[in-house]
């Protein structure tokens, strides 16, 4: 306790608590709102994701431009202003025209567009749907939905943005002059001036638009439900990945899976270094000397090496992980370190008066050495959390993190392997980027200062 | 003198027994490990029995032999692939074996990787590959060391200043390992700037002229370098001013400024020359950390060099060129630590070399 009240003449130490509390709060956070189950459920992708967009940026971005981008959203039949008409025609056969209106004043265009739709019928009664698409110029643009061939008994979502007959089209529109021409449909269908020199330029026009589909059917033949899918630019507060995951769910739970990794790795690794110091250097001679050899010897194991084997060639789940870092980690460097000062402990009066009244060597260790020291391994112990963090982040981003949960490392391999800089998604990268630097510092910070509150040596520097 | 030569060579003669030793073990756990612990023979025998049943079915195809005559020859070949691959002795007597090709650089022919020009040869796909990871490590170290000595020394000088406490204060930055701030460097220059390279050692369509060649490798340097130093030069700015200041305030300091030395003389003979061992002992830590670091930076990067190389093998489960990458880590990180003591020694008179020395 005295030592907090320190700390608190250091701004640095305070800048780092604030940081280190935030994250505390942030990962609690983190497991009360999404329980774990969950978070590896939707850390599987695709079944939660249908809805989301592909590789949108986070909605903050909203803010900082002047446009206002386009946000997901999806026309259903229950919506305002969908009308559904129908009419009997002979021969026990009817027609439903429905029409999916949807207002566009979004300053740039949707990155998708799909047509869900869910109709209950027997085999051999596949309805026939016909698709139009009215801009609010008035323009009347069909669509062919290329799958009605292949389809008779089921009825796939339409893929609209993926229409490659209606891509050529369009694109044949667009750039008369170039050869094999296409246009995505997701701009084409939303543009306001197709005479461009390029698709950067292309502008949404804004107004009504109308989707009307023409169904003719056998009576009998319900149609359950409709979903008109306008796919965003942003989307959720960290935004999408590649496979639509929402990249908040990985930002919230790297931060318990990065404090715990850190934290217990530190903890495992400095007190077994420290008791194994106190040990070693009270009973001297050959156990001290065996101790020795075996930290040069954790200091020539090739450590990053052996654990990228570990983890490549069994199952890299986070304990093991956590379990031979710890291993790999109980000879290190800082065995030296406290041998050195253990040694001036031993010959200090107060030990020499523990052993005149008979106390055994366990007890000097354990009662009178360590405790002692305890202090001196609490800086230490503090500046080391980080390296555990970003050893789990570097085990991540070689592809060899816990396959199940979703950490910040996992994050930046996914972006690394979709070239996520290349095609200028920088959120990908700088939001679990900032995560990790944040608590990388915020132990440091803490550390460092400690340091100078425990050695007072440093104390006036 | 004598004498103590004497003992510094018995003593270095130990010193590199022990040493050796424990690279003799660190690769056995290597070896151990890269062949998961003898998993991999199961994969290895089951390729060759496919390889050769699919082989000899063919060859002996029109021949009229009956299935038990065909078995017999496949069981044949299957009994000499064994052989020739040594499968036919267990893994843990082989294992030993093994131990004794890498301990002996004797690294032996890759499964499945080649060498730039294309040697299945261990050694040539090190030969390779070595150099480029020398080449980054040696330049960042190099800048590093000497930028951060010198910056040290000149804020020892003006301890207490603006530019002393903003350094200070940055010294957690080194917190974050070097491939991270590269992370952060090619999103600024390559990607938002567009001034250098996101990656690789030479732009595609590699320059025909040296100088063009050097130019475009000094391009592609000069960000892993700087993810490099970045990661670690606050930290040792921290540290080594730390030293100086403790060391400047000794009395034998004091003492010679008040007989007017120069400044400069004073930090040349009297602040240097203590503070010279701890720092250079920590610099060489820090380059052990380094090579290891390399893995994770190259792939960063897609820097052609040992680490990439590391990766792609385990990729590939080529384990000769595991193992042989790990034994050059071994014995350089071994060098490493040798020369640690003896530095020690030629830097301060004080530190006796020897089992009865202050260490």
């Amino acid at each position: 306790m005295k030592w907090l009240r320190e700390l608190r003449r250091y701004p640095s130490a305070i800048v780092g608590m604030v940081i280190l509390v935030i994250f505390v709060l942030f990962a609690i956070y983190a497991m009360i709102a999404i329980p774990i189950d969950q978070a590896v459920y939707l850390w599987r992708g695709s079944g939660p994701w249908l809805e989301s967009p592909m590789r949108a940026a986070p909605l903050y971005y909203d803010w900082f431009t002047r446009d206002k981008l386009p946000r997901t959203f999806i026309i259903t039949l229950e919506d305002e202003g969908v009308t559904v008409t129908e009419e009997m025609l002979g021969g026990g056969m009817k027609q439903l025209t429905i029409v999916l209106p949807f207002d566009y004043d979004y300053d740039g265009l949707p990155s998708e567009l799909q047509l869900y739709q869910d109709w209950q019928f027997e085999t051999g009664q596949r309805p026939s749907v016909y698709l139009t698409w009215k801009k609010p110029d008035g323009q009347i643009i069909p669509l062919h939905p290329a799958q009605e061939r292949l389809h008779r008994d089921s009825f796939p979502t339409y893929y609209i943005s993926q229409d490659k007959a209606l891509e050529r089209v369009l694109g044949a529109v667009a750039f008369p002059d170039v050869r094999d021409p296409i246009l995505p449909p997701h701009m084409g269908l939303l543009a306001r001036d197709l005479e461009v020199p390029s698709l950067a330029d292309i502008k949404p026009l804004h107004g009504r638009y109308e989707m009307v589909m023409q169904c003719v059917m056998e009576q009998g033949v319900e149609l359950r439900e409709v979903r008109l899918r306008v796919y965003g630019q942003i989307h959720g507060w960290a935004g999408t990945d590649h496979q639509r995951r929402e990249l908040i769910v990985a930002l919230l739970w790297g931060a318990p899976i990065g404090l715990a990794f850190g934290l217990l790795a530190a903890v495992g690794a400095q007190l077994s270094t420290f008791v194994l110091g106190g040990i070693g250097t009270w009973m001297g001679g050959k156990v001290d000397a065996v101790f020795r050899r075996l930290t040069e010897l954790t200091m020539i194991l090739p450590n990053l090496a052996i654990l990228i084997m570990i983890a490549h060639f069994y199952e890299p789940s986070i304990w093991r992980i956590l379990g031979i870092v710890i291993l790999l980690n109980i000879f290190s460097a800082s065995y030296m370190v406290y041998r050195s000062i253990i040694l001036q402990t031993k010959e200090s009066p107060y030990i020499e008066a523990a052993q005149a009244y008979g106390a055994g060597g366990f007890r000097i260790i354990f009662r009178y050495i360590l405790p002692r020291l305890a202090p001196m391994l609490l800086p230490q112990f503090v500046i080391v959390v980080p390296a555990f963090v970003f050893l789990e982040a570097s085990l991540a981003l070689l592809g060899l993190g816990d396959p199940m949960l979703p950490t910040w490392g996992k994050v930046l391999q996914d972006s690394q392997n979709q070239g996520a800089l290349l095609t200028g998604h920088y959120y990908w990268v700088f939001q679990p980027g900032l995560m990790l630097m944040f608590i990388g510092f915020g132990f440091a910070m803490v550390g460092y200062s400690l340091d100078r509150i425990v050695n007072p040596k440093l104390r006036s520097l | 003198m004598r004498e103590a030569f004497g003992r510094l060579g018995r003593y270095s003669l130990l010193k590199g027994v022990s040493l050796f030793l424990m690279v003799v073990v660190a690769l056995y756990l290597t070896v151990f490990i890269a062949n998961w612990g003898g998993e991999l023979d199961k994969i290895r025998r089951a390729q060759i029995k496919y390889d050769v049943t699919v082989g000899v079915s063919m060859a002996f195809a029109d021949q009229g032999l009956t299935q038990e005559q065909l078995q017999v020859i496949i069981d044949d070949a299957v009994a000499t692939q064994y052989r020739r691959f040594g499968l036919d002795r267990p893994f843990i007597i082989r294992s030993f074996y093994y131990l004794r090709d890498a301990v002996t650089l004797n690294l032996g022919r890759a499964e499945m990787m080649t060498s730039d020009y294309g040697s299945r040869q261990v050694t040539d796909i090190l030969k390779d590959r070595v150099p480029r990871t020398l080449l980054l490590i040696a330049t960042s170290e190099l800048i590093l060391f000497f930028l951060a000595l010198l910056i040290a020394l000149f804020l020892s000088r003006r301890y207490g200043g603006w530019l002393d406490r903003v350094i200070v204060g940055l010294a957690p930055t080194s917190a974050a390992p070097g491939w991270f701030y590269g992370i952060f460097l090619i999103l600024i220059f390559a990607a938002v700037l567009g001034v250098l390279p996101y990656g690789r050692m030479v732009q595609i369509g590699v320059p025909k002229g040296t100088w063009e060649y050097f130019f475009s490798v000094l391009k592609h340097m000069v960000l892993p370098v700087s993810a490099i130093i970045i990661g670690a030069i606050f930290s040792s700015i921290y540290s080594w001013r730390t030293f100086f200041l403790i060391y400047s305030s000794e009395d034998y300091v004091e003492l010679a400024r008040a007989k007017g030395l120069s400044s400069q003389a004073i930090e040349r003979r009297y602040v240097l020359r203590p503070t010279l061992p701890p720092i250079v002992t920590s610099f060489l830590l820090m380059i052990i950390t380094v090579w290891m670091g390399m893995i994770i930076l190259e792939s960063v990067f897609n820097w052609p060099g040992l680490g990439q190389t590391f990766y792609e093998a385990m990729q590939r489960f080529d384990t000769p060129v595991i193992v042989g990458i790990v034994v050059i880590y071994g014995y350089l990180l071994a060098a490493t630590v040798f020369m640690l003591d003896f530095i020690y020694a030629l830097l301060d008179p004080r530190v006796r070399v020897g089992p009865g020395g202050s260490r």
